[in-house]
Formats: C-alpha cells, sequence, structure tokens
C-alpha cells in the first residue's frame, strides 16, 4: 500500500471517530465551539505523529516475540508483548510532557493556543488506539507509522471541527428538552457516521 | 457508609455514561453482539472497582504531583491482568474485543472516579463505589448490545431468536444496526428516555 493511500483510509476510512469511536469523551466535551476544538484537534494530531513511531520503535525492538535478538542472540526467544499496555501508555505520558515542555520554551503562541489540552491528551483514548491499532496492523516501516498517525490525526481534527461548526447552529433550533446536549449530539454524530461509511466502499 | 447508595446511584441518578457521559468509546465499540458486551461490561468492573480499592489505599502516600502517572500504571497493571486472563479463557472473544481491552486504561470512567471518590474516601467505600459505577456502565452496554444484536441479527448470544417463520413470511434483518454510526444512535435514545424520565420525577 503506497503511503498516499494509507494516509487517505486513515483520514477517511479509518476514521478515528466515525469508525472506532476513540477519543469520544474530549470530542463530546471540547466541542462546543470551533476554534477551540480545531485547537485541540491540532494537538491530538501533532501528539499521534510523535507517539505511533515512538511506540512503532518500540514495538519493533522491544516488545514483539523475537525482538530482542539484536542484543544476543540468547534473547531471540523472549516474548515481552505482555508488557504493550504499560510500556506504551508511559511513553504516551512521558512524549505529552516533554512536547509540552518544548512547545512552551520554543513556541510559546502555540502553547496558550493549545493551553490546558495538552497534558489532557495523554488519557485521550484515540491515541493509545492509534497505538494499539499500529502494533495490530503490522506496519513495514516507520514511515508508514508516522503517515498512519498523522492521518489519524487529521481524521480526529476534521470529526471534531464538523461537529463543533453543527453545534454552534444547533443552538438557534427547537431540539426536545431531554435530548439537549449530548444526546443531539450523539444523534447527530451517528448520522455523520453513516455519511463517512461511504468511503468504506473505496479499495485503496 | 450507605451501601446500598453507592451501589444503586449510579446505575440510573448518576449513571457513568447517560449522565456523566464518561467512558464512551468502549461503550460504542463493543455493542454489536451481546456476548463481547457482557465481557467488557465484567471487565471494566472488575478494573475499576480494584482500582478504586487499590488508590484509595495508597492515597496517603502519593505525592500529588505525580499522582496521575501512578494512576495509570495500577489501571494498565490491572488491565494486563484482565486481558491475560481473557487471553487464556475467552480466546475469541479476546480476539473479538481486540484493541477495546487495552483502551479500558483510558478509559475516563477509571480515571474521573479515581479522582473524584479514591482519592478522598476509605478502601471499603471507594471498592462498592468502583463496583457501582462499573455496573452503571454494564447496564448501558448491555441494553444497547441487546438492541442492537436483536434488530440487527436477529440473535442474542448467538442463539437465534426470531423465528424462522418470520423470515420466510419475508422478515428482514436490519442490517443497519450492527454498524458502528448505529450504537451512537441507540445510545443517544437511550439517554433521551433516561433524560426525560429523571425530569419528569
Amino acid at each position: 500500500m503506497s503511503i498516499f493511500n494509507l494516509f487517505l483510509k486513515s483520514v477517511f476510512v479509518d476514521n478515528m471517530i466515525f469508525a472506532y469511536f476513540l477519543g469520544m469523551c474530549s470530542y463530546l466535551a471540547v466541542s462546543k465551539t470551533v476554534k477551540t476544538s480545531a485547537g485541540l484537534g491540532l494537538a491530538v494530531t501533532f501528539v499521534l505523529v510523535v507517539t505511533v513511531p515512538v511506540n512503532y520503535l518500540i514495538n519493533k525492538y522491544l516488545l514483539s516475540s523475537g525482538a530482542l535478538a539484536w542484543i544476543s542472540p540468547r534473547f531471540a526467544t523472549v516474548d515481552l508483548s505482555f508488557l504493550t499496555y504499560i510500556l506504551f501508555i508511559a511513553i504516551i505520558a512521558a512524549i505529552v510532557q516533554i512536547l509540552e515542555m518544548i512547545i512552551e520554551t520554543f513556541t510559546p503562541s502555540l502553547h496558550s493556543a493549545l493551553g490546558i489540552f495538552l497534558p489532557l491528551i495523554a488519557v485521550n483514548c484515540a491515541i493509545l488506539g492509534c497505538s494499539l491499532f499500529m502494533q495490530e496492523r503490522n506496519f513495514s516501516n516507520v514511515g508508514e507509522a508516522a503517515v498512519f498517525g498523522l492521518g489519524s490525526g487529521i481524521g480526529w481534527l476534521l470529526a471534531i471541527v464538523a461537529i463543533a461548526a453543527i453545534r454552534e447552529k444547533l443552538r438557534y433550533s427547537k431540539i426536545p428538552k431531554a435530548l439537549e446536549g449530548v444526546g443531539i449530539s450523539f444523534i447527530i454524530t451517528g448520522l455523520m457516521g453513516i455519511a463517512f461509511m461511504a468511503f468504506m466502499g473505496i479499495k485503496l | 457508609m450507605n451501601v446500598k447508595k453507592l451501589l444503586i446511584e449510579p446505575l440510573r441518578k448518576t449513571n457513568p455514561v447517560t449522565v456523566l457521559v464518561l467512558g464512551i468509546c468502549s461503550c460504542l465499540a463493543v455493542t454489536a453482539k451481546l456476548k463481547p458486551a457482557l465481557v467488557m461490561g465484567v471487565s471494566v468492573t472488575v478494573v475499576t472497582a480494584l482500582s478504586n480499592f487499590i488508590i484509595s489505599l495508597l492515597r496517603k502516600g502519593i505525592p500529588n504531583r505525580i499522582r496521575i502517572i501512578v494512576q495509570l500504571l495500577v489501571v494498565s497493571t490491572l488491565v494486563i491482568l484482565v486481558d491475560q486472563f481473557l487471553k487464556a479463557f475467552a480466546y475469541d472473544v479476546s480476539k473479538q474485543l481486540s484493541v477495546y481491552v487495552g483502551l479500558i486504561i483510558t478509559n475516563c470512567i477509571i480515571m474521573g472516579r479515581l479522582e473524584a471518590f479514591a482519592l478522598s474516601h476509605g478502601p471499603g467505600e471507594s471498592f462498592l463505589d468502583g463496583l457501582g459505577n462499573g455496573l452503571g456502565y454494564s447496564l448501558i452496554l448491555i441494553i444497547v448490545a441487546f438492541f442492537r444484536e436483536l434488530l440487527g441479527s436477529g440473535t442474542l448470544l448467538g442463539y437465534q431468536i426470531i423465528p424462522q417463520s418470520w423470515y420466510e413470511a419475508g422478515y428482514q434483518n436490519n442490517g443497519l444496526m450492527i454498524l458502528p454510526p448505529m450504537a451512537l444512535i441507540v445510545i443517544g435514545i437511550v439517554m433521551w428516555i433516561n433524560n426525560s424520565k429523571t425530569e419528569s420525577k
């Protein structure tokens, strides 16, 4: 699969929100205005582009069965894959922390734009989910993993900006009292998901 | 210690999914069939109850600044145990759940309960609170999965429920219910019903 196809597939076909429901919590909580949701989407994309390749390397050279053979042939039978979750989440938390410090020192304007979202991203399921999907799909090199991370991030950004735009307009419509807020957002997301399923027939 | 209140309230009044809107991600993805939904519900309940208990025991020793990391480590250790257990005893279900078992770690219900309850209450109460919230989550999972499997495949837990004569008379399974977007719509409707009931009281 070429890199470009992989990118398109992860943005539209395997969209993190509409196909896998990852990162729904922040998707619902932060999608009240377009501006903040774009900020969060950007932060998620940014973190995904960094964490997925790093976790790919960790998985390839440390976790998968026989991965330790590069240290010495004696380790060729060691299988550490049961440590996946704990190592991935630790790496993600660490990278988010480091990224925050780097952004704060070098580009304060971006830091103030992303604001409080950065530290929260460590517990966003889209990030961990993307790393776990990467592990499941056996990408052949680190570039593919990075493109997958970028595509998934942009897909997520697209989804959250779209729902935020709809919710801004929704303020002017009459919704049954009990359905207001989160309830109607669910149903709208479902309808958007059905629209996005049109991409599923495309074989890339 | 009010056992009944801790266990019963999260089922309806403060339900983590429909009222507090936490833990949605996994809730939607595993509900196409009833069986994975049941397994997922049990796993989340176990992890929530035990992690609440452990963090509550540790709460006086954890420095405030690094508490998130400590919580993540405790939760991911528990999730690894659950994952290994499922792989050993229920392999096909664990294949079906795929990455969503791992995603229990970032399930907001768990982090939410740890932050809001376990850090300020004793171990016994925290355990019950975790149990109650896990059950509230499972309840919604089961309701959604029940309708999606019944309407989508005409089965429950893999057994055929819709009689064969209906199919011969022209009844068709609603394939739309199996697709991911319908999970969102079903849960939206569940919320609607739940909210309108609690409001009218």
